[in-house]
């Protein structure tokens, strides 16, 4: 096996030189030996080994031999390394290096103007319909060296990297390359070293996916379809080809937060793939949801700056996340690190590449070990991206790609003299120049026994001078040093400037000598001498040339840093809570159940189910609460919300989006979890917008505040999918010209009708083929979730208004043969109440919004009560974050408006949605054995003036309005202290960010078309924020 | 000819709906003769409650206010209010109810937003339309009078408060032109976004530059107004400058929208200046300056309490406990709430503050008395007070509640309001269609 591989290298190397001499050349050939010897150096091997006054050998571009006591052959250069150090080259696993700057622009977006509908791919040839999809494109085809940038990546240690053209879904293959100024032909490693892909589009014309939900649902599709594609002879397709052949490389997918990471693994799973997922490096924000992936991982070195604090009101707009990541982004490596995670890191992504040191070394202050660092930047990425056995290590007949340093790479005043690329040498710093560093007594002219002290790094010394050379007070100067020539420049205040010039003259010790100019213009003779090691720099630790502390370079304070909080948020917990065995005495309990609202009676939950329910229940040990005069109610049931949702609401670029998944796009961390906790609501229906007539697979989520994504599902609920009619789907308000001919059908309300049509029929023919012929028919996720409507294993919920179209999905449900579930914020149902009973239809609306548009200018806040005597399964549902938290004052205004029974009104909120979602069987009333999802109030739950006490969900106290004070009052101190710290970093020269706006988190209303965020990707966000703010207000 | 057509069609369908009397409620009839609520709970409106009590009200004014039995009244109407409530009507200031009658897609019905940036004289009076089946749907809640306000812009134009009740807007309104709507310009951080949109290699104005150029165009603005308004008779007349001058000898106020606490405090020190009379309006972040609110005495309408805290950070119940915040620190503080329809919420937004520190008489201030002299007409009403308008109604239940709202009787200058409503009409329609009639 060793013996192939040795074989395949040689052919390379011959292939290698093989393509040079395919170049004709221009005068004599200059083929030089490339034959050199360093000796009596410390070479680090790799991060396991370190040998001591050692030799290595490189012929041309390979390593020949490592190791000590080698005798060094003839005709070698030797190259005395005594007192210095050899480490493998570093590798950069992520990189755009040599790619073109792609155009930042997505064409389906067009500010100022009509939006162009691109609805598939216009590119010419034998591609797929996405233009997103472009698993063809290849780095090597693109690449080109580029001198400066490849300098940058050299000066910081790197040797090789991996480079890819960073646009689209599935973005093609990446290349390894080294960091050579060479002809392209040669400095190629790995022509398809990994395949890439991301979650953002890019540039990409075609409109869908809008979302990222839609994107989640192109993925899954296209590994469908790719496999599909093998066993099909019906037509050619270059993106499924090219996707099919770049599985077999290493496949790395971009994400960036922490439920990015989660998002991207739930597909790996899926498809038995294994990601090596490039992140923001945010795992630290829940290390174990990260372990658990199995992933490895690329990380980034992005560590924010301090933010302005300075002034009370503007450090306002800083969010506590934001505190918290500045504080604890540093300590992600090491997080990884301790958890057994296997990673690499990454100079990508840093405002500029004089951070990369900085920021490494504070992350190893942080708790990364040395070894772990430097396995991170060698054998972890070049293992990764399957070219270990040419670069990571030194290793005779890998390449010679080595750095030469002064000392150990990880010590703050080390320097990196020269970077060694396949056996070319490049000088970040040169390496046989005297260190001048030191604190001198400079005599002569108008100094006298002055102190001199040089400091920094000898690429960019820093000098001061000092009246005495006792005196701490120093005035700083500039020095110049050419070679053995210096000169020097001070102010002497108040005397005038000072200039010397003059040259090494001694080395042991450092002498210094010359002649200078004094501010009277008299010219004079001087001498510093040598008299100890300079003072501590000031700054951070410097590295090449200009390394001093970049803008992310923070200068950070030491000292304990806070505790990650779960979710990383307002309002996260540094532990979640656990359910608690609680017996609340002497309540009004709402049961929801036939025995109706009980008086002093007492209520114990324990092991998160409700267990008894009666008079005088023995304690226990059970944690007692005094709930006299107070009231025990269900938690509250939102059938229609969109909170904690991220990255779009509506996948609306197509009439027919059954395939995506408001579950692929969770957000766990959305305050308005624990918000809608604080006004009793323990369950919401997350559903897909209501742009298109089937819109996408919606979700039934726990308030768990604190857990990931997936933790918040209600486990064993039915599926459900939204369908929506009116305004929206016929996009009465979009800007797009009436009568261009790519606008999205329908436009009419006739033309809705026919969607349904089309779409049953073709899941019912899609069905009936797959039941006959089995995966021999393409498996097409929107047509299956379709053909589960068909099955009845899921269940429609339709925003409706208008009762013609209401009527008509009706008929078109019973000629086609599925059943429509739930009508949600159906504002006229009061009209055709008696057809939904006909049906057994459930109904869900709004308490008593009206007038915000022509479809709702006939709804009335009777409607619930009408519908409910009709019989129906009503629910009051909101739509919106803030009335989320007070439906029960909703349901209350079916008390108002037409005199419902309490009881009855509080089951609009309560158990009726809990049946219409058919999880009534688990929570909805206060009944043994179910749920301990139950909220105590201060007052009847359906009055203004009740406010949620306490909230649990699970048996789980997520919301406590006394300890909710406390938990403000330590955020607040938290808040504090990392401000404090945030100052000391601005006061120690750290350079400062700007509070931008307050981040103001998407709400999303079922008209949200669009999240401008997600459609025109990362850069743009600001914008996109801003936007959805607006368009968030007072819809529905 | 295609306009006829539409017009004798409209008629027609106009006298079928009059015939069915589906939509439309005539505006009240003078107060023919005095009438006496008894055997109510009588709220002043200015913390005072009476138990058992009563209030008598003639030719438009309040009479009598007493405990306990009535004084008799000669050919009184006498209204047996036991057990029930009586409240000073609501009063909803900041609002854009009667200019607006659905919000989208439906631009012909939307009045409330003039072009342009300086628009002191626009005047919502004249758009206020007295035909809107919203009114009748938010009357019956309690609010009887409201100030439809002009919105958008930099100055947005001027205000009067209507009743909601009237043939036109010439009767309906209560008092005209009273003040004029300024927002603050805030130095927010664009995103990146903004940046990224940026022409290449153009200078970047900082978020505070570029309001600060705002604010000195308002500067200027009301610096030649005040000029204009003291110099006596202009050689050239200017109809912003006009509209202004109300603004420098007390006749009218000026109403900035600000939320930040140093948007508040710039729009302070801006109307000390001017030596004129300000009422900021959101101040979401007042909680932060009511030292410096208190000391101008510049008053705050609050809006909405029934809303989001504006950061994740802040107290989750930061809106309903903002009231009670500036009740503590002694500021003058009023309420509305949002758009048009949604101001039938009114009681409640008041209400939602009361299980977060105030009482329920501060809560019905918050609407009533505290609005009337933001206002500048609490000589005449906000509160139950003999001379004043007989401004007021009585409901079967604690109107503050979703669960006690049920308003049976309403008066706007004495005059008996009809209490029906669009709202009211489908639902008996469409109950007696299902077979379950109902009586309203």
């Amino acid at each position: 096996m060793k013996k192939i591989l040795l074989f395949c290298f040689a052919l390379l190397v011959v292939q290698l030189s093989h393509a040079q001499e395919t170049y004709p050349v221009n005068g004599a050939w200059d083929v030089r030996p490339g034959q050199f010897a360093f000796t009596n150096a410390t070479i680090v091997v790799s991060s396991g080994q370190t040998l001591t006054n050692a030799t290595l050998l490189i012929k041309d571009r390979v390593i020949e031999a490592v190791g000590a006591g080698i005798t060094v052959p003839k005709g070698y250069v030797t190259v005395d390394l005594k007192g210095k150090y050899i480490y493998p080259g570093l590798v950069d696993a992520y990189s755009t290096y040599g790619m073109p700057d792609a155009p930042r622009q997505t064409a389906a977006f067009n500010f100022g103007g009509p939006r162009v509908s691109v609805p598939v791919s216009t590119k010419p040839g034998a591609f797929g319909w996405n233009e997103a999809i472009r698993p063809d494109v290849n780095a090597k085809t693109i690449f080109h060296v580029n001198a400066t940038a490849a300098e940058d990546l050299k000066r910081n240690g790197f040797t090789a990297v991996n480079t890819l053209i960073r646009d689209g879904i599935a973005r093609g293959t990446s290349s390894v390359v080294s960091l050579g100024d060479e002809r392209d032909n040669l400095v190629f490693i790995e022509d398809q070293a990994s395949a890439n892909y991301s979650f953002t589009k890019g540039t990409a014309a075609t409109n869908y996916p809008s979302s990222l939900m839609g994107t989640i649902a192109l993925i899954r599709q296209t590994y469908l379809d790719a496999a599909w594609y093998k066993t099909q002879k019906t037509e050619y397709n270059i993106s499924l080809n090219e996707f099919n052949r770049t599985q077999a490389l290493p496949q790395v997918f971009e994400v960036s937060d922490l439920q990015s990471i989660l998002r991207a693994d739930k597909i790996a799973k899926e498809f038995g793939k294994q990601y090596i997922l490039k992140s923001d490096g945010k795992e630290y924000q829940n290390i174990a949801a990260v372990k658990a992936t199995g992933s490895s991982f690329i990380i980034p070195l992005t560590f924010p700056a301090p933010f302005d604090v300075e002034d009370p009101l503007d450090a306002r707009s800083i969010s506590y996340e934001q505190l918290k990541d500045w504080e604890l982004a540093p300590t992600n490596p090491a997080a990884l690190e301790k958890a057994g995670v296997k990673f690499a890191i990454t100079s990508y992504g840093l405002t500029t590449s004089k951070d990369f040191w900085t920021n490494l070394r504070a992350a190893i202050t942080a708790g990364l070990t040395e070894k772990q660092a430097l396995m991170a930047l060698t054998e972890t990425p070049a293992e990764m991206l399957g070219v270990a056995d040419k670069v990571g290590t030194l290793t005779k007949g890998k390449l010679a790609n080595f750095i030469i340093t002064s000392d150990e790479l990880f010590k703050a005043d080390n320097v990196i003299y020269e970077s060694w690329v396949e056996g070319r040498k490049f000088v970040d710093n040169k390496m046989d120049v005297s260190d001048l560093r030191g604190t001198y007594t400079l005599n002569g002219g108008p100094l006298s026994n002055a102190s001199l002290a040089i400091s920094g790094t000898p690429g960019t010394y820093s000098v001061a001078v000092g009246r005495s050379a006792t005196d701490s007070v120093r005035s700083p100067g500039t020095i110049t040093r050419t070679g053995d020539l210096v000169s020097f420049y001070f102010n002497q205040r108040p005397s005038g400037i000072v200039r010397l010039s003059g040259y090494i003259s001694s080395m042991s010790p450092v002498t210094l000598s010359g002649t200078g100019t004094a501010p009277d213009g008299t010219e004079f003779k001087w001498t510093a001498a040598y008299t100890g090691p300079a003072p501590a720099a000031t700054g951070g630790p410097a590295m090449a040339r200009g390394g001093q502390g970049g803008p992310g370079g923070a200068t950070r304070p030491a000292g304990p840093v806070g505790p990650v909080v779960y979710p990383f948020a307002a309002y996260g917990f540094v532990e979640v809570p656990k359910a608690e065995t609680t017996l609340f005495k002497n309540a009004t309990v709402w049961t929801n159940e036939k025995d109706g609202i009980l008086t002093n009676t007492d209520v114990l939950i324990e092991n998160g189910k409700i267990k008894a329910i009666g008079k005088n229940l023995p304690a226990g040990s059970a944690k007692v609460v005094d709930a006299t005069g107070k009231h025990l109610a269900p938690g509250i049931i939102d059938e229609h919300s969109h909170i904690a949702a991220t990255g779009g609401i509506n996948e609306g670029t197509q009439a027919v989006t059954s395939e995506v998944r408001i579950g692929d796009v969770l957000d766990a961390t959305d305050v308005n979890i624990y918000r809608q906790l604080a006004g009793g609501v323990t369950i919401s229906h997350i559903l897909h917008g209501s742009a298109n007539p089937i819109g996408g697979q919606t979700y039934i989520m726990k308030h768990r505040w604190g857990v990931t994504p997936e933790q918040m599902k209600f486990e064993g609920a039915p599926q459900f999918i939204k369908f929506a009619l009116g305004e929206n789907v016929k996009q009465s308000n979009s800007t797009q010209q009436f009568g261009n001919p790519n606008i999205r059908f329908p436009q009419t309300r006739m033309g809705v009708e026919q969607v349904y049509v089309d779409a049953f029929t073709r899941a019912k023919e899609y069905k009936a083929a797959r039941a006959v012929k089995g995966n021999n028919v393409r498996r097409d996720l929107e047509l299956e979730a379709l053909a589960e409507i068909l099955d009845d294993t899921r269940h429609i919920t339709c925003h409706s208004y208008v009762q013609s179209e209401i009527n008509m999905l009706m008929h078109v449900a019973d000629s086609l043969g599925f059943k429509i579930n739930t009508f949600t914020h159906i504002l006229e149902g009061y009209k055709v109440a008696d057809k939904m009973k006909a049906r057994g239809i459930a109904a869900s609306t709004f308490s008593d919004w009206w007038a915000y548009k022509m479809e709702v200018q006939d709804a009335i806040p009777y409607n619930a009560n009408i519908m409910n005597s009709e019989g129906l399964t009503v629910a009051i549902n909101s739509d919106d974050a803030e009335m989320a938290r007070r439906l029960n004052q909703e349901a209350g205004k079916s008390v108002t408006y037409g005199k419902m029974s309490e009881e009855s009104a509080l089951k609009l909120v309560t158990l009726n949605p809990a049946k219409m979602l058919h999880i009534d069987n688990r929570v909805g009333s206060i009944k043994v054995g179910k749920d301990a999802d139950v909220v105590l109030w201060s007052a009847d739950p359906l009055s203004i003036y009740a406010v949620a006490e306490k909230t649990y969900v699970d048996g789980v106290p997520y919301w406590d309005y006394d300890k909710d004070a406390a938990r403000q009052k330590e955020m607040k101190a938290e808040e504090g202290r990392i401000i404090q710290k945030m100052l000391q970093a601005k006061n120690a020269g750290s350079a400062t960010q700007r509070a931008g706006a307050p981040r103001r988190r998407q709400l999303y209303t079922c008209d949200d078309v669009e999240d401008a965020a997600y459609v025109v990707a990362d850069s743009y966000n600001g914008l996109a924020q801003d936007a959805g703010q607006q368009s968030a207000q007072n819809k529905k | 000819m295609k306009k006829k057509i539409l017009l004798g069609f409209g008629g027609l369908l106009l006298s079928s709906v009059l015939a069915f009397g589906q939509e439309t409620m005539s505006p009240a009839k003078p107060q023919s003769g005095p009438i006496v609520i008894t055997g109510a709970t009588i709220h002043i409106g200015n913390g005072t409650v009476i138990k058992n009590g009563y209030v008598a009200f003639d030719k438009g004014k309040i009479t009598a206010v007493g405990e306990g039995a009535a004084p008799s009244v000669a050919g009184a109407t006498v209204v047996d209010a036991g057990g029930k409530q009586v409240y000073p009507g609501f009063i909803c200031p900041v609002t854009t109810l009667g200019l607006v009658e659905i919000e989208e897609g439906a631009r012909g019905t939307v009045d409330d937003t003039e072009t342009g940036e300086l628009n002191p004289h626009v005047r919502s009076l004249i758009a206020f339309n007295t035909d809107s089946k919203v009114i009748p749907t938010v009357r019956s809640n309690g609010i009887v009078l409201a100030q439809p306000t002009p919105e958008g812009g930099g100055i947005s134009g001027e205000s009067s408060v209507m009743m909601l009740d009237g043939w036109n807007w010439e009767d309906a309104a209560y008092k005209k032109d009273i003040a004029i709507h300024l927002t603050w310009p805030v130095a927010r951080a664009a995103g990146r976004g903004r940046r990224a949109f940026a022409a290449p290699g153009a200078t970047q104005e900082s978020p505070a530059e570029r309001a600060q150029k705002q604010i000195d165009a308002f500067t200027n603005l009301f610096a030649e107004a005040q000029g204009y308004a003291t110099g006596g008779k202009p050689a050239v007349h200017n109809l912003r400058l006009d509209a202004m001058a109300g603004l420098f000898n007390g006749t009218k106020k000026l109403f900035i929208n600000a939320d930040g606490a140093k948007e508040i405090a710039q729009a302070v020190a801006f109307a000390k200046k001017f030596n004129i009379s300000a009422v900021i309006v959101g101040g979401k972040e007042s909680y932060l300056v009511t030292d410096l609110l208190k000391q101008n005495n510049v008053p705050v309408i609050l809006k909405e309490t029934q809303s989001l805290p504006d950061k994740d950070e802040d107290d989750v119940y930061l809106p309903y406990k903002l009231p009670h915040i500036l009740q503590d620190a002694g500021v003058t503080y009023g309420l509305t709430g949002i758009g048009f329809w949604r101001q039938r919420n009114l009681p409640f937004e008041a209400g939602e503050a009361v299980g977060y520190g105030l009482t329920k008489e501060q809560a019905l201030s918050m609407i009533t008395i505290n609005n009337a002299k933001i206002l500048g007409i609490d000589k005449t009403t906000g509160t139950l007070e003999v001379g004043k308008d007989a401004n007021l109604f009585v409901s079967n239940g604690d109107a503050l509640d979703m669960l006690g709202l049920d308003v049976t009787n309403e008066y706007i200058q004495g005059r008996t309001i009809d209490l029906n409503n669009k709202h009211k009409q489908l639902y008996k329609k469409f109950s007696d269609k299902l077979g379950t009639p109902v009586k309203l």
